[in-house]
């Protein structure tokens, strides 16, 4: 069973101000070496990388740029393109997934109301990167 | 299938469930975690998943599909699900249909059902204040924290990570459907031909069950047709986007607007911005509204 558990403390003026993750996830999934060139880190950003997980679309591999144990950002390494719709769906889903990843820690949005996506490679690696250390 | 959250000094949870091949985020009271309704909710959609997902050879869905066994042999909310999904197609003039491409597939009516029923496990708890998103369609009870409403963006289908407009929502459900992911993946069950003239159409209302249904049928109407429907929906309010970027919007929608707030800011993230789309942003024309109405969504 793959989860993501956020739990987001408010401080008294309402702001988010930490997070904290655990996961319950024991899926075998390989783990890679970012095939990437490093990614220019600000004072006080780490940067960790997910591991790959497979997907029937194909593989997903997703870092994140941690700051004062907040997600600050988030890049797609890897994502099915196999065929044209697998790149469509991936413009389309991917910004959506890393818009909710950013929101969820933000107090000024609750949730995004759009077509259906389907996102288990992604939260995977998302999930393994915050294991990894985020 | 414990939650145990190992730092938690604030009066919520956010808890993302993989089940119904998406993602189920919910925002809920710490107490729906001691109480255990977060952990019935969550049992529920997976109860759900494996009773009706198509995917599932084995599910009560698939083998009914195929003849394997009849609607008495299912688990009761099966023909519920079914009687649910008839009165919807006739309702919707055959727009509504659990035989999308010919065979058995209610996949349309319970994702919205499903999620409903479980933000219902979380009320019928005591929780007065959550929010359930499945992939996308989202049931809330009460405000957020501190007696806000919540805010529920409605995804732009031609700007990547933005918003179209934000829905200030309290007690109701909003449900968007679109193109967006798996292109025309909406059929006119009347044509048997991919819906055309609509990007994306969200309706807002008391009840996810019906607000998401209504927007898979108003959908797959078009947008003149969709746009008739709608406003004769009691209780129910449509925003679209055409496929030209144009907006309408129903009385009933627009009922639900006029609490004032300005949302300066409704692009939420960068993230991705890719800018040989830019091009099909909304017309101008509109884009004064688009971003930023606050429509004031409240169930009845």
């Amino acid at each position: 069973m793959r989860r993501v558990i956020l739990v987001v403390t408010a401080t008294v003026a309402g702001l988010v101000a930490l997070l904290s993750f655990k996961t319950h996830s024991s899926d075998p999934e390989r783990t890679v070496a970012s095939p990437t060139t490093q990614p220019t880190l600000q004072p006080g950003e780490r940067a960790v990388t997910g591991n790959v997980a497979n997907t029937i679309y194909g593989p997903v591999q997703v870092r994140v740029l941690v700051k004062s144990h907040k997600i600050v950002k988030v890049n797609i390494l890897e994502q099915p393109q196999s065929t044209n719709m697998d790149v469509q769906i991936g413009q389309y889903a991917f910004p959506r997934l890393i818009s909710e990843t950013l929101t969820s820690q933000s107090a000024r949005i609750d949730a995004v109301s759009g077509a259906t996506y389907t996102s288990g490679g992604y939260i995977n690696s998302l999930q393994s990167a915050l294991d990894n250390g985020a | 299938m414990t939650t145990t959250p190992t730092v938690a000094f604030s009066a919520r949870l956010r808890h993302a469930e993989h089940v119904m091949g998406t993602v189920v985020s919910f925002d809920v009271p710490l107490s729906a975690r001691h109480d255990g309704s977060l952990e019935a909710a969550i049992g529920w959609l997976h109860w759900v998943d494996r009773v009706f997902s198509p995917y599932r050879p084995d599910s009560d869905v698939s083998l009914l599909a195929a003849g394997e066994v009849t609607a008495d042999a299912c688990a009761p909310e099966v023909a519920e699900v079914l009687a649910a999904c008839a009165r919807l197609r006739f309702l919707s003039q055959g727009y509504f249909t659990a035989f999308p491409g010919g065979r058995l597939d209610p996949s349309g009516y319970v994702k919205g059902w499903a999620t409903e029923r479980a933000a219902s496990l979380l009320s019928g708890a005591g929780s007065a204040s959550h929010l359930v998103n499945a992939g996308g369609d989202v049931q809330c009870a009460g405000t957020r924290a501190g007696g806000e409403p919540w805010r529920v963006g409605i995804a732009d289908p031609f700007r990547r990570g933005g918003l179209a407009l934000v829905v200030a929502a309290r007690d109701c459900a909003v449900a968007t459907s679109g193109i967006a992911e798996r292109g025309a993946h909406i059929l006119d069950p009347h044509t048997g031909r991919p819906a055309s003239g609509l990007a994306s159409l969200t309706v807002v209302g008391p009840s996810l069950t019906l607000a998401d249904a209504y927007a898979t049928a108003a959908f797959a109407m078009g947008s003149a047709v969709a746009r008739e429907w709608t406003a004769s929906l009691e209780s129910y309010g449509a925003f679209a986007i055409t496929s030209d970027g144009e907006t309408w919007q129903t009385a009933g929608f627009a009922r639900y607007a006029g609490h004032g707030g300005v949302l300066r800011d409704a692009h939420v993230a960068q993230a991705g911005a890719d800018p040989r789309r830019e091009r099909r942003r909304l017309r101008p024309v509109r884009a004064a509204r688009i971003g930023q109405v606050v429509a004031h969504a409240q169930g009845d």
